[in-house]
Order: structure tokens, then C-alpha cells, then sequence
């Protein structure tokens, strides 16, 4: 016998939920979306917005108050100071110390005149205002390319509602990571960046398997109702989708525990993503194929 | 695809001995001598965020190159208007890189076109009129040779700041210019990086300057600058407090010879004090200039002027032949060495502001390395584990593939010379990821060929068959999206993109190949009548 997580010959009615998904997803994006709006846009990081990042580590026991209290009267004074690790600390501030001795007088005078020699400075990244608006600008393209990119590709191996299944289901994604980033208050960073793209390519991923079990189920069987075919299409690879999403996500999780705190946000936001690219592979990438076979979508022509 | 198993076979065995082959000189730091010459030397890269070093974006202020040039140029011309004789109220450069000068007679625009034509070729009338009793005339430079000007300021830049690094000492820099007006440089291991960040974006100019004794300097620090002067401060030391003071001086604005006329500069520790100081050693037309300057300014003072800020002010007390000179001053050891470095490696043709600044600690760093090869480890073996619980022998099959895949990236990575950074190890693993799917989707395949009652050879078949079409498109989708985030990226993320890319090709490689080949091989000479998936 042979291990079994989804027994074979599974019939769940997902297009028959599909209202139910549509609005539990609109629940889950407005939320998102509100947190943006309720934080006062994204807490961006750096990258995007410029700033300094300064990452300490301690040989003794510090608190964030004790080097507060270091930075008085430097410009350092108003910088947001984070735990990062044991006796670790990450420093944040809008400043850009473009300025070669300004990282000695703000940063290593004060820390020397409180800690003597017991601190380390492990990292520090400054990103002036043009980088960090170059940044932005190319996000946000690259984001939108990477849709485009394959929409384009998907047309071309399907159709184009088809294609329009998929791209609803990234731009889902899109939004469910961004907006978990929004809830948690953390920084949208260059990493998240990276993360969106790849939930976009791990989620169309799964979607292609879907299309593809659709193509075949229609080869086969052109008269059967389209809401039946994907209902089928969907039971069928349901144990390929649930298998392959839970060991990239245990292998993410691996990465996230073990991977240490530099890339942490980037593992987690990977995490949610995977989440939300297996649900709406399920739940809106096929089943809304449905919804735009209804609103008469021009059909391509049918290619192999 | 390939019909005959042997060759398939052979492929496969090609394939991995070339992966083992550029790995070799990753996992062995040692070759004995005969062999090391048969196999290559590059080591899988790491980058910054895993060994630790600086990574800097900088900007080349070209506009302020051509600011300068312009305003040497309207030093020339007005002795150029002198020399012609052409009467003019003044000659000044205004806002940016324009000329503007105003001339007293109307029939001065031709003699200054003349002057133009034949002497400043560079130069051109943006604008002219007439005012009363005379004319208001505009230059700029031609705007072709504008662009080209700027472009050669990056270029000599680039050629500055490479010289500098290297004699500064740092293994494999990367310098590399990124846009139009911008250069990347990535310092790997650095130890001190404002030192380094001081050495590289020093403009490093050296001037040398009369100071003007005859006019007041009360005078001209109340504002009342005399023509042709300028104000420049210095540092003073009191000897007896120890305490540090500005000292203004005021000097003649023509800069009589400038560190181009170098032909070296080293340090030396001088008798009395044992402080370090640089020495300077003229080349023969800059030794020539020296005396005949010296010589005509005995008992004046001659400031040393780097980068605006006046070092020294000695007074000249003969002709100096030899040209050889000194810039004292309170250096330490670091600082005048680095002060004979950038003078040796000649002055930066135009400001450059830092734009983005990475500086990784190697203690960071190696925390890095130890968490990446952690997180891999554990990822794999999971996935390998959980392939084998899940799928028996088939799972061990797929697993075999998976190690051949790691080992593929990892040999493609050395020999591309490309960079593992965090990021990219993360995009190794995830690669990992997607070959388990691809052979998640052909067993599931399989099991549902077997379960129609399809003997194991023709499941098998059908299975891979199947399969095929969706594991390319689902990788070439993966492909496109990495694609797109390769042409964004910096650094680590760049990282990111490029062992998704590899990894992709080789999950591909892996899954639909290697796999099969072991299935059929199998299948094919054994008579399985149960297939342990």
C-alpha cells in the first residue's frame, strides 16, 4: 500500500463555494488594504524610503532604552532601536550618512562613550534618496511586468480566460502578502520585494498544473459542462496541489527557523504566500475561468 | 526526447562529472602539484552578506566637471581678450556651465568669435545683445562635446578609483560602472570601511597657491574680496594647548600647478618629529613649472590645497630645483598613506556623492554561512526524507536526482564565477522545491496510470509523458518571473534570481530526465511487476 495524504476519487463541489471563496478573499484584501490605509501607507523600508540601517551587537546585556539614552544629542536621538537577536539591535533612521565621519561621531563615539568596547558593529546600510526612489519606480514595474509577462505566456499556452484566472489569482496573492506585511506593521523591504515575485511564479505554477488537467479533461470530453470539468480538474490534482504546497511551505518553515534574522521577513512573507497560492489556485484562478466564460471573454484560438 | 537509453545514460554521466569537475576546487583548498593544472581555480563566489565587505553606489558629479572646466576656460579666455586687445567689463562664469561676459564695444563680437574660432573650439555663443555701449554675450560649451566631456569624467573616474583600490590592497574588488553616471563597487572582506569609503571618494585635488600677502585679510574676510582671490581655511594646531583651530588665508585663485604634474608621492617619517608627512616627487615638465615658480615667488608664502582645504603655507625661501616637495601636517600613519595612495592614483575628475552604502561585518557574515548551510541541510533533508516516507524507492529515485540538481547549481555557480549570497541559497532551496514538484506530479501521475490498471512500464511511460508538457510550462513560468526580478535587482537579490534561473533549468534537467532514465532502465531490463511509488 501506498502512502495517501488525499485518497484518490475525491469529489469536493469547489466551484459550488467558489461565492463563498470570492468573499472570504474580498474579506482578507479590503482587510489588508485598510491596514495600509489605517498605517498611513506602507512602512517602507529603507530600500524604498532611504534612511540608515545599523545592526549592533552587544558582549553584555543591553536594553534598547540604555542605548537611547547613548544616542542623546546626536542624530541618532530620534531612531527607532529594535531587538534583532541576544544583546543584538537593529537602529533605524531616516538619516543618510552620505557624510563619511557622520557615522563615526553619531554612531561609534556615543556607543564607545556608553559601552566602551563591548559592541560590534555587524552591518550597516545607508541608501540615499535617489537609490531609494530608483527602487520604488523599478517595484513597482517589476511587479506589474512579472503579471504581464504571464499573462502573456499563459494566453499563448491557453486562453486568454484562462490567462485571466491566473492573473486575478496573482494579483490575489499580491495583495494577501502585502497585506499581511501591512497588518504585522512590518517594513516593506527589498526582500518582500523578491518574495512577491516568487509567490507570483510558485502561484501560476499551480495554476498551470489546474489548466492543464482542464485542457485534458476538455480533449477528452468536449460536451461535459465547463463547471463540472473544472471541479474535476481541480479533485484531480488536489493531491499534487496539497503535497507539493506543504513541502515547499515545511521547507520555507526550515529556512524561516533556521535561516536567521537577515532573511527572516523575506521567509515569512514566502510563507503567507504559499498559503494564499495554493488557496486561490483551488479557489480563484480556475473557478473564476468560469465566471469569465459567463461574461463572454473573446476566446483565443485553442492551441496545444 | 532521446530514444536509446545508453546515450541518455552517457549524457547523465557527462553532465555530473562536469558538475564534479568545477566543484573540485570549492571543496578541495589543496591540489597536489601535479594535478591542480587539470582543474580549474575559481571557488563558488560568496558574496558580501556571506564573507563580509562593503558594497557602495556612487554617483559622478559630472555636471561639476564641466563647471570647473568652464571656469578655467574664463580664466584663459579673459587673457586671451587681453592679449587681442578686445575691451570687455568683465568676463565671469555664471550659474552652471555658462560663460557670460560683457564687452564694450559692438565690434568686439567679431574679434570674439575669431578668438573662439581659433583658440577655443569647444566653445560656442549661446546667446548674445546689445546693451548700451556695448554687448552681452552667453557661452557654453557645444553641447556634443558637453556629453562626450561627461562621459570621459566617469571613464576617468572609474580609472581613478580602480587605481586607488588596487593599491590599496583589496582581493577581487568589482568596480564596475552601472548607468549613466553611476559606479558600482563591491570591496569583499574590508576590514575598515570608512577608511575605505575616505580612500575612494577623496576628490583628492592638489593645488598649489600663492597667498596673497599684499592685500588685507581682515579686508577680505569682512567681504571685501580683492579680484582674483579667493578665501580658503586650514587647520592650525597649538603647540603648547594641543587645540585645534580654523585658520583662514587668502590666495591668489590661479592654482599654479596641480597633482596631474605628479609623477609619485610616498610617506616618510620626518627627523625631528618621527610624524609621518608625504612626500612628493614632480615629473620633469611639473619639476621645470616648480623651480620657475619658486624662483619667481621667493619670500612669499606657497599654500599646499587638497581638495579646498589648505595643508601648509611655508615660506619660499629660495628656487626649489629637484622637484621634490612635502605636505605636512598632523597625519597619522593610515591617513598619509592613504594621502600618498590617492595622490599617486591622481585626483577624481569630479565630485562623487556615496548613494547607497552595505557594509557587512564578517562576523555577520559568517553567521550567515553557518544559518544558510543550516537551513539548507535541514530543508533537503526533509524533502528527501519525506520523498522516500511517501514514495519508496520512487521517493529515493527522485532524491538521487535532487543531490545531482544541488550539485549542478553549485558547479554552474563556480564556473559562471556568478555570487551565492543568502538570498541565493534561499533560491537554491526553493529551486529544491519546485523539482519535488515536478516529481510529485509525475508519481501522482503514475499512481493514477497504475490505478486504471496500466501495467508499470506503460504507467511509467504515460506518467512522464503527461506530465511533461506542465512541468516545462509551470519552469518556464518560474524562468519568466526570475527574469524579471534579475533586470531589478542589486546585489542580494540579484543573488536571488540567478540560482532560481540555474536551479529552474536544472529542476527541469533532474525531473524529467535523470529521473526517467533510472525508471527505465529499470523498466526496461527488469520485469517489475510492482512498482514501489
Amino acid at each position: 500500500m501506498s502512502m495517501e495524504l488525499i485518497k484518490p476519487g475525491i469529489n469536493i463541489d469547489f466551484v459550488g463555494k467558489m461565492k463563498y471563496a470570492m468573499a472570504f478573499s474580498a474579506i482578507l484584501i479590503i482587510l489588508g488594504i485598510g491596514s495600509v490605509i489605517f498605517h498611513g501607507g506602507f512602512n517602507l523600508g529603507i530600500d524604498f524610503a532611504g534612511g540608515s540601517i545599523i545592526q549592533v551587537k552587544f558582549s553584555k546585556n543591553v536594553s534598547a532604552d540604555q542605548i537611547r539614552e547613548s544616542f542623546k544629542a546626536t542624530k541618532l536621538e530620534n531612531s527607532m532601536i529594535q531587538q534583532f537577536g541576544v544583546n543584538e539591535f537593529l537602529i533605524r533612521t531616516h538619516e543618510t550618512f552620505s557624510d563619511q565621519k557622520m557615522l563615526a561621531v553619531n554612531v561609534e563615539q556615543p556607543l564607545g562613550a556608553a559601552f566602551g568596547k563591548d559592541f560590534e558593529i555587524r552591518r550597516v546600510e545607508v541608501v540615499g534618496a535617489k537609490v531609494s526612489s530608483d527602487f520604488r519606480s523599478k517595484a513597482i514595474i517589476a511587479i506589474i511586468l512579472s503579471w504581464l509577462a504571464i499573462l502573456i505566456y499563459v494566453t499563448w499556452r491557453f486562453e486568454f480566460r484562462y490567462a485571466m484566472g491566473g492573473i486575478l489569482a496573482l494579483v490575489h496573492d499580491t495583495l494577501i502578502v502585502i497585506g499581511a506585511v501591512s497588518l504585522l506593521n512590518m517594513e516593506f523591504t527589498i526582500n518582500i520585494l523578491a518574495a512577491l515575485v516568487f509567490v507570483i511564479g510558485f502561484s501560476i505554477n499551480d495554476t498551470i498544473v489546474t489548466l492543464d488537467r482542464i485542457r485534458e479533461i476538455v480533449k477528452r470530453n468536449p460536451k461535459q459542462k465547463l463547471g463540472d470539468i473544472i471541479n474535476l480538474a481541480i479533485n484531480e490534482t488536489l493531491s499534487r496541489t496539497i503535497l507539493t504546497s506543504l513541502t515547499v511551505f515545511l521547507t520555507l518553515l526550515a529556512l524561516y527557523i533556521f535561516g536567521g534574522a537577515v532573511i527572516r521577513d523575506f521567509t515569512f512573507a514566502l510563507l503567507v504566500g504559499t498559503i494564499a497560492g495554493t488557496y486561490s489556485t483551488i479557489y480563484i484562478a480556475c473557478t473564476s475561468v468560469l465566471l469569465f466564460e459567463k461574461m463572454r471573454l473573446p476566446k483565443m484560438a485553442r492551441k496545444k | 526526447m532521446i530514444k536509446s537509453l545508453k546515450i541518455r545514460i552517457a549524457i547523465t554521466a557527462v553532465v555530473c562529472l562536469a558538475a564534479l569537475y568545477f566543484l573540485v576546487p570549492t571543496f578541495f583548498t589543496q591540489i597536489p602539484s601535479p594535478w591542480n593544472e587539470y582543474f580549474p581555480k575559481e571557488k563558488i563566489h560568496l558574496g558580501l552578506d556571506l564573507q563580509g565587505g562593503m558594497h557602495l553606489v556612487l554617483e559622478v558629479d559630472a555636471d561639476k566637471a564641466l563647471e570647473s572646466m568652464v571656469e578655467r576656460m574664463s580664466v584663459d579666455l579673459k587673457e586671451s581678450l587681453m592679449a587681442d586687445k578686445v575691451r570687455f567689463r568683465r568676463v565671469e562664469r555664471v550659474k552652471g556651465a555658462v560663460i557670460s561676459l560683457e564687452l564694450t564695444e559692438a565690434a568686439g563680437k567679431t574679434a570674439l568669435e575669431k578668438i573662439l574660432n581659433e583658440q577655443y573650439p569647444d566653445l560656442e555663443i549661446a546667446s548674445s545683445s546689445t546693451r548700451e555701449g556695448g554687448m552681452l554675450v552667453d557661452l557654453k560649451i557645444k553641447d556634443k562635446r558637453a556629453v562626450e566631456i561627461k562621459k570621459l569624467t566617469i571613464e576617468h573616474s572609474l580609472e581613478t578609483i580602480r587605481n586607488r583600490v588596487d593599491q590599496f590592497g583589496v582581493a577581487e574588488p568589482e568596480i564596475i560602472p552601472e548607468g549613466d553616471n553611476r559606479i558600482l563597487i563591491q570591496l569583499p572582506g574590508i576590514k575598515d570601511p570608512e577608511r575605505a569609503k575616505n580612500l575612494i571618494g577623496k576628490t583628492a585635488l592638489l593645488e598649489f597657491k600663492i597667498v596673497d600677502d599684499e592685500a588685507s585679510l581682515e579686508e577680505a574676510l569682512r567681504g571685501n574680496i580683492p579680484e582674483g582671490d579667493v578665501i580658503a581655511y586650514g587647520t592650525r594646531t597649538d603647540r603648547s594647548t594641543g587645540q585645534k583651530g580654523t585658520q583662514p588665508y587668502l590666495l591668489k585663485n590661479k592654482a599654479l600647478l596641480t597633482g596631474a604634474s605628479l609623477e609619485t608621492a610616498k610617506v616618510q617619517i620626518s627627523d625631528r618629529y618621527g610624524e609621518p608627512n608625504v612626500s612628493l616627487k614632480f615629473n620633469s615638465q611639473g619639476a621645470a613649472d616648480f623651480e620657475r615658480i619658486t624662483g619667481e615667488n621667493v619670500r612669499r608664502r606657497l599654500a599646499i590645497v587638497l581638495d579646498g582645504v589648505v595643508h601648509s603655507a611655508p615660506v619660499i625661501q629660495e628656487k626649489i630645483s629637484g622637484g621634490q616637495a612635502q605636505i605636512t601636517g598632523t597625519f597619522s600613519m593610515d591617513e598619509a598613506r592613504d594621502l600618498a595612495i590617492v595622490l599617486r592614483a591622481g585626483a577624481l575628475p569630479a565630485p562623487v556623492n556615496i548613494l547607497e552604502e552595505r557594509t557587512v561585518g564578517p562576523s555577520l557574515g559568517s553567521d550567515s554561512i553557518q544559518q544558510g548551510i543550516m537551513a539548507t541541510i535541514i530543508g533537503s533533508l526533509f524533502v528527501i526524507l519525506f520523498m522516500i516516507v511517501y514514495y519508496r524507492l520512487s521517493g529515493a529515485v527522485a532524491d538521487f536526482a535532487l543531490i545531482i540538481q544541488i550539485l549542478l547549481i553549485l558547479a554552474v555557480l563556480a564556473a559562471l564565477r556568478a555570487t551565492l549570497t543568502l538570498p541565493g541559497i534561499a533560491g537554491m532551496l526553493l529551486t529544491v522545491g519546485v523539482a519535488v514538484d515536478a516529481n510529485i506530479l509525475i508519481f501522482e501521475r503514475i499512481r493514477e496510470e497504475l490505478r486504471a490498471g496500466k501495467t508499470v512500464r506503460l504507467a511509467v511511460d504515460t506518467g512522464y509523458d503527461r506530465a511533461f508538457i506542465t512541468i516545462v510550462d509551470t519552469h518556464i513560468a518560474g524562468i519568466i518571473a526570475a527574469i524579471i526580478l534579475m533586470f531589478f535587482g542589486t546585489g542580494p537579490i540579484k543573488g536571488f534570481a540567478t540560482t532560481t534561473i540555474i536551479g529552474l533549468v536544472f529542476s527541469l534537467f533532474s525531473a524529467i530526465f535523470v529521473t526517467r532514465v533510472i525508471f527505465e532502465y529499470f523498466t526496461w531490463n527488469y520485469n517489475i511487476k510492482k512498482l514501489s511509488i
